[in-house]
C-alpha cells in the first residue's frame, strides 16, 4: 500500500542530533589531524556524511518489509562476502577486513551489521511462541554465530563482538525463561576463560593492559594511559579547539579514529563531554521511542537492534577512552573518521526512520 | 504489499511475503528495561570522566606536562683548587657525559647500547635499578669521558627511530696534577655510593651526585660542589625538541684557595722520591700548612671517572698502603724527636734544673733491666744541652725516670700529642700518649715505672703522626702558642690559638739544645744551612728491639724509622718541617729533606723580597731597566 510520506514525518529531531554529532566529529578530526598526513580527513568525512544522508534518503524510500522479506538472501550474500574477504581481502595493519573495488575500500563487516539486524528481526518476528524456545534460541545463535566466526578470523574481534548486542537485545525483547538466562550466564562464565586460549597475543595483551595499564606503559597500556592523560588534562572546560597538547604533540594515538573522543575531551573538557554524551543519550532514547511506535514486531526488533548496536559502540569506545573498557578497534559512531562506519550508521538510521514512517500502517 | 496478521495460525512460509506479528505492546516492559540499562551505562561513563576530569585533573595535567616536557641537567662545574699564590692545582676539563632518559627507555635497547659504549651490560642494569626510585623524568648518567669511537656511536644512533633514550650533555671532569702531586691532600671525587646515601652526613645528596670521597675534595665538598641547573624543553612524542621553555643555569662550585705552597710541595715530593714516609711543613705563626707529602701515593685521575676494579684492587692490596695519608694517619713511635717534650716536662716540673748532669757510658740499668744508649761508648758527662744536641738516651732515661710518666704525658698532651690537631682533613689519627690513667683505662693495670724509661726516648706505647710532631714542636718553638693547622685560607675566620703557660726560659733552653743539634756538631748536622739559623731534632725509632731479631731476615725489613723535625729561624720561627722516613735507619738521614724544604722557603722569601723591591724601584723611576714602564703615579 502506498503511503504518502511527508517531510514532516521524518524524525527531524533525530536527524538534527545526528548532524550535530557529525559536525562536532568533523571539527575534532580537523583539529586532531592538522599538520599530519591525515590533514585532508576532515572534509573527506564531510563528504561521507553527505553520502550518508543520501543513502538515508534512499533507505527511507524502500519499505523495510521488503528488506526484511529478503533478509535471508542478504544473509547469504553477506556470508559470501565475508568468505571473500578472508580469501582475497586487502590486509591493513595485520587484518583482512577490506574488499577493494577500485579506489574504494569497503569494510564488509560494517555492512554485515545491517544484514544481521534484518535477519534477527525476521527470525524473531516470525516466532509463534510467546517466549523463545530453546530450539529457536539455538538456531538464532547459530545464525549469528557464523558471520561472527568469519569476522573473528580476519581477525577483528571488536566488530565480531558488536554483532552480539543485536542478538542480545533481540533475545531480551523476545523474552526468555529465566531458567535459560541462568544457563546462558553459566555457559558464558565457562566459555570466557576458555576463550583466553583462542585469543591472539595482542588481544591478550590488551585485556591485560585493561586490567592494569601500568604493567606495560610503553606497550599495550600506552594507549589507555595516554588517553586518560589527554582526557584528564582537559579538566572542566578543556584546553580549547586545536590546543590539546596531547593531541597536537602526537602523544595520543589515532586521535581521528578510535581515540577521537579523547581528543575531544582534552579540548572541550568535562563540559563538552557531558554535552556530547547527552546528545548520544537523547539519540538513543529517540530511537527507543521509535521502537515503541513501530507498527509491528519486526519494526521493534529493527529499532531496538540499532539502539543496542549504538549503545554498544558508545559504551566500548568511550569507555576505552577513559580506561573503563579494554582497548579495541571499535569506532565511535558518527564521530570517528571512516567511510564505512559513517555509511553503515546512516543506513541503520535510515532503517529506523523507515520504521517510523510506516507507523501509521495498521 | 499487504500485511497479513494471523497470530493463531502464523505458519512459516519459505516463499511469499512473511507473516509478521503485529502486536507491538508485547515488548514495552522489556524496552523499559533496556532504557534503564542505557541510563546506567551512561552514568558509568560520566562517572569515569568525572573522576578523571573533575576530581583528578591536576594529576593528569602533570602527566601531560611530563609527556611533553623533558628536563635535561646542566652540570655544574666543580670549584678549582689553588695554592696560596693562586696557581691551579686541581682543574676541570670539558667533556661529554652520556645520559639515558627513562621516558623513552626500552629494555631491548640496553644490550646494544651497552655494547656500543663498552659498558658491562649487567652493571648497566644494576645501575638503572639503583635509580628506579628517582622521578621518572630525571635522566641517569651512565658514562662520562667518551672516546671518539663511543661519541660517534652515540651520534649515529640517538635519532628517535633507533635509541632515542641517549642524550649527550656537556660536563666538566676533574683533572688532577700529574706525578701524584699532593694526592692524599687533594683526595678524589666519585659518585655517591649506596652506603653514603644512607648516612646522615650525606643526607642532602642524591643518587648520581659526584662528591669528594677523600682529602680536601671531601672536606670541602659543600664549597667545591656546585648546583646543577636544568634545561626544560618541550618535546613531541618522538622526543624531538620543539622549544626551550626554561633555563636554570648551573651554579659553579667555588674555588678553594689553599695555604699550600706549590714550590715547597714540589721540593718535598722530590726529596721523598723512592722513599716511604711523609713530610709536613707548616707556619707556626698561624697554623697554615705549607706542604704535605705522603709516599707512596696514587694517581687521583684514575678515580676521576669511575675507577676500574683492577686499579682499585692494586691500590688496596698494595702492602705499602698507598691510600694511607701517612702525614695525618701513620701512628708511629717518634723516637728521639720526642725528647724536647720530655725535656720541657722535666724543666717545668722541676724534676731537673740547670745543674743536672748524668754520666753516659753506653747504657744504664733501671728496675732490673739494662737500657742501651745509641752511642756504644757513651757520651761521657751529659747535661741538658748536650743531651739534646747529641740525643743521649741515657741522659733522657734519667730525666724521664725523675719526671714520671704522668708529668710527661701532661706536657705531651699540652703540646698536642695524643689527640687530633683538628686539621681540616678527614680521618686524622690521634696517636697515643701513655700514662698511668691511660693504662688503667685500657688494660686495667698499674703503670710500672720501668715503662717510663722507653717513653722518655719516644718509644714504648707512645705513637704520633708527622703532623703532630710538626705541630707540637712548632708551638714549643714559639714559646707555647699553638695554632690549629689548616689547609684553606679564610681571612674571616680567625681562631685564637691555644696558649700554654710555659716558662719562657725553659722553652729557650730546649730550643737552644735543638740549635746545637744542627749547628754544633750534633746529630742533625745534615740539616744545617749557611746563613740561616735552623733548629731541629733527630729521631730514630726502633720497630724491633730484640737484637737477634734485628739481625734476622725479618729484622731486615723492619728497619728503624727515621724522623727529623726542624724549624727556622730559631728565634722567631716561620716554618716548621717534620719528616718521617720509614726504614731510614737514622734520623740523620731524614734531616736533608727538612733542610731542602726550609731552603726552598728561604730562597722563595728572598726572591719575593727582591721582586718587590725591584717593582717599587721601577714605579718610582720608570726609565731604569729595560722592561716596559709600569703605571707611574702623577708627580
Amino acid at each position: 500500500m502506498a503511503k504518502y510520506r511527508t517531510i514532516r514525518d521524518l524524525d527531524w529531531s533525530l536527524l538534527i542530533i545526528i548532524l550535530v554529532i557529525c559536525a562536532v566529529g568533523i571539527l575534532q578530526i580537523y583539529s586532531a589531524t592538522r599538520g599530519t598526513a591525515w590533514e585532508q580527513a576532515w572534509w573527506r568525512q564531510g563528504l561521507w556524511v553527505l553520502a550518508g544522508l543520501m543513502l538515508l534518503w534512499v533507505m527511507v524510500s524502500i519499505d523495510y518489509h521488503t528488506l526484511v522479506g529478503h533478509a535471508f538472501v542478504y544473509y547469504g550474500l553477506a556470508v559470501g562476502a565475508l568468505v571473500l574477504v578472508l580469501l582475497v581481502g586487502r590486509t591493513v595493519s595485520g587484518g583482512k577486513r577490506w574488499l577493494g573495488f577500485g579506489p574504494i575500500y569497503v569494510q564488509v563487516s560494517e555492512f554485515v551489521k545491517i544484514v544481521i539486524l534484518l535477519v534477527v528481526a525476521r527470525f524473531l518476528a516470525e516466532l509463534k511462541t510467546e517466549r523463545l524456545a530453546v530450539r529457536d534460541l539455538l538456531k538464532l545463535v547459530g545464525l549469528i554465530g557464523l558471520p561472527m566466526a568469519l569476522v573473528m578470523r580476519q581477525p577483528d574481534l571488536g566488530t565480531a563482538l558488536s554483532y552480539l548486542p543485536i542478538l542480545a537485545v533481540g533475545i531480551l525483547v523476545a523474552g526468555l525463561r529465566w531458567k535459560y538466562v541462568a544457563v546462558i550466564v553459566l555457559a558464558a562464565a565457562v566459555v570466557m576463560p576458555l576463550s583466553w586460549l583462542v585469543l591472539q597475543d595482542y588481544q591478550k595483551a590488551r585485556l591485560a593492559s585493561f586490567l592494569d595499564p601500568a604493567r606495560d606503559p610503553r606497550g599495550s597500556g600506552y594507549q589507555t594511559i595516554q588517553s586518560k592523560i589527554a582526557v584528564g588534562s582537559g579538566g572542566m572546560w578543556g584546553k580549547g579547539v586545536a590546543r590539546g597538547s596531547q593531541t597536537q604533540l602526537r602523544f595520543l594515538p589515532v586521535p581521528h579514529t578510535d581515540f577521537i573522543f579523547s581528543a575531544f575531551a582534552e579540548e572541550h573538557g568535562f563540559a563538552g563531554v557531558v554535552v556530547i554524551l547527552g546528545l548520544y543519550f537523547v539519540l538513543l532514547m529517540q530511537i527507543v521511542q521509535n521502537a515503541q511506535m513501530a507498527p509491528d514486531r519486526a519494526g521493534v526488533y529493527i529499532s531496538m537492534g540499532v539502539c543496542a548496536l549504538l549503545l554498544f559502540h558508545v559504551l566500548v569506545n568511550i569507555g576505552m577512552v577513559v580506561g573503563r573498557m579494554p582497548v579495541t578497534g571499535i569506532p565511535l559512531p558518527l564521530m570517528s573518521y571512516g567511510g564505512s562506519n559513517i555509511l553503515s550508521m546512516f543506513l541503520m538510521l535510515g532503517l529506523v526512520n523507515n520504521v517510523r514512517l510506516r507507523r501509521f500502517v495498521s | 504489499m499487504s500485511l497479513s496478521s494471523s497470530p493463531e495460525t502464523g505458519d512459516y512460509r519459505v516463499s511469499g511475503p512473511p507473516v509478521l506479528r503485529d502486536d507491538t505492546k508485547f515488548a514495552s516492559g522489556k524496552i523499559a528495561i533496556f532504557q534503564y540499562f542505557t541510563v546506567v551505562v551512561f552514568l558509568y561513563l560520566i562517572a569515569g570522566f568525572w573522576l578523571v576530569q573533575v576530581r583528578d585533573p591536576e594529576y593528569y595535567s602533570e602527566q601531560a606536562e611530563r609527556n611533553r616536557i623533558k628536563a635535561l641537567p646542566v652540570l655544574a662545574a666543580r670549584g678549582k683548587i689553588l695554592d696560596r699564590d693562586g696557581r691551579v692545582i686541581v682543574d676541570n676539563h670539558a667533556s661529554f657525559t652520556l645520559i639515558l632518559s627513562r621516558e623513552n627507555l626500552k629494555d631491548t635497547h640496553l644490550r646494544p647500547i651497552a655494547a656500543g659504549l663498552n659498558l658491562d651490560y649487567d652493571r648497566l642494569r644494576t645501575r638503572l635499578a639503583r635509580f628506579s626510585s628517582r622521578a621518572r623524568y630525571e635522566p641517569i648518567l651512565i658514562k662520562d669521558e667518551l672516546t671518539p669511537g663511543e661519541l660517534s656511536f652515540v651520534e649515529a644512533h640517538r635519532d628517535p627511530d633507533t635509541f632515542p633514550e641517549m642524550e649527550l650533555i656537556p660536563s666538566q671532569r676533574r683533572l688532577y696534577p700529574q706525578n701524584d702531586l699532593a694526592a692524599h691532600l687533594i683526595g678524589y671525587v666519585g659518585e655517591i655510593s649506596e652506603g653514603e646515601l644512607n648516612s646522615p652526613e650525606f643526607a642532602r645528596y642524591e643518587q648520581g651526585d659526584v662528591i669528594g670521597k677523600a682529602g680536601l675534595e671531601r672536606q670541602y665538598n659543600d664549597i667545591l660542589m656546585g648546583v646543577d641547573g636544568q634545561r626544560r624543553v618541550v618535546v613531541d612524542n618522538r622526543g624531538r625538541e620543539r622549544e626551550v621553555i626554561g633555563l636554570k643555569p648551573a651554579v659553579s662550585g667555588k674555588n678553594l684557595q689553599l695555604t699550600l705552597d706549590l714550590d715547597l710541595q714540589v721540593v718535598a715530593e722530590l726529596a721523598m722520591e723512592n722513599r716511604k714516609g711523609a713530610v709536613v711543613a707548616l707556619d707556626p705563626r698561624n697554623g697554615e700548612i705549607l706542604a704535605m707529602v705522603s709516599t707512596p701515593a696514587y694517581d687521583p685521575n684514575k678515580f676521576a671517572g669511575r675507577i676500574r676494579s683492577d686499579d682499585w684492587r692494586l691500590l688496596v692490596n698494595n702492602p705499602d698502603v698507598p691510600l694511607l695519608n701517612r702525614a695525618t694517619q701513620a701512628q708511629l713511635a717518634p723516637g728521639s724527636a720526642f725528647k724536647p717534650i720530655v725535656a720541657l716536662a722535666a724543666l717545668e716540673t722541676g724534676a731537673i734544673d740547670d745543674s743536672f748532669q748524668v754520666r753516659c757510658g753506653g747504657g744504664a740499668s733501671f728496675y732490673g733491666r739494662y737500657f742501651k744508649c745509641h752511642l756504644k761508648g757513651g757520651h761521657g758527662t751529659v747535661d741538658l744541652h748536650k743531651g739534646l744536641t747529641q740525643s743521649c738516651d741515657v741522659f733522657f732515661y734519667n730525666v724521664g725516670n725523675r719526671t714520671g710518666i704522668d708529668a710527661i704525658a701532661r706536657y705531651a698532651e699540652e703540646a698536642g700529642f695524643g689527640r687530633k690537631t683538628g686539621i681540616d682533613l678527614p680521618h686524622e689519627a690521634e696517636g697515643v700518649v701513655p700514662s698511668s690513667e691511660w693504662k688503667m683505662r685500657n688494660f686495667r693495670q698499674k703503670w710500672y715505672a720501668g715503662e717510663t724509661i722507653s717513653v722518655a726516648i719516644g718509644q714504648g706505647a707512645l705513637t704520633a703522626t708527622p703532623l703532630q710532631l710538626a705541630y707540637a714542636i712548632g708551638g714549643l718553638a714559639t714559646g707555647g702558642v699553638w695554632y690549629r693547622p689548616h689547609l684553606v685560607r679564610d681571612p674571616n675566620r680567625r681562631e685564637p690559638p691555644r696558649i700554654a703557660k710555659i716558662n719562657p726560659a725553659n722553652a729557650a733552653k730546649v730550643v737552644a739544645g735543638m740549635y746545637g743539634a744542627v749547628n754544633e756538631g750534633g746529630t742533625g748536622v745534615r740539616a744545617r744551612l749557611p746563613g740561616i739559623s735552623v733548629c731541629g731534632k733527630t729521631g730514630t725509632a726502633q720497630l724491633v728491639s730484640n737484637e737477634l731479631l734485628r739481625a734476622s731476615k725479618l729484622g731486615q725489613s723492619l728497619k728503624d724509622n727515621a724522623w727529623f723535625v726542624g724549624f727556622a729561624p730559631c728565634e722567631s720561627p716561620e716554618i716548621v718541617v717534620a719528616t718521617l722516613y720509614e726504614s731510614g735507619e737514622h734520623g740523620a738521614l731524614a734531616a736533608p729533606v727538612v733542610r731542602d724544604v726550609i731552603k726552598a722557603y728561604c730562597d722563595k722569601k728572598a726572591r719575593t723580597a727582591r721582586t718587590q723591591m725591584l717593582a717599587e724601584v721601577r714605579q718610582a723611576a720608570p726609565q731604569l731597566g729595560p722592561t716596559a714602564p709600569q703605571a707611574v703615579p702623577a708627580p
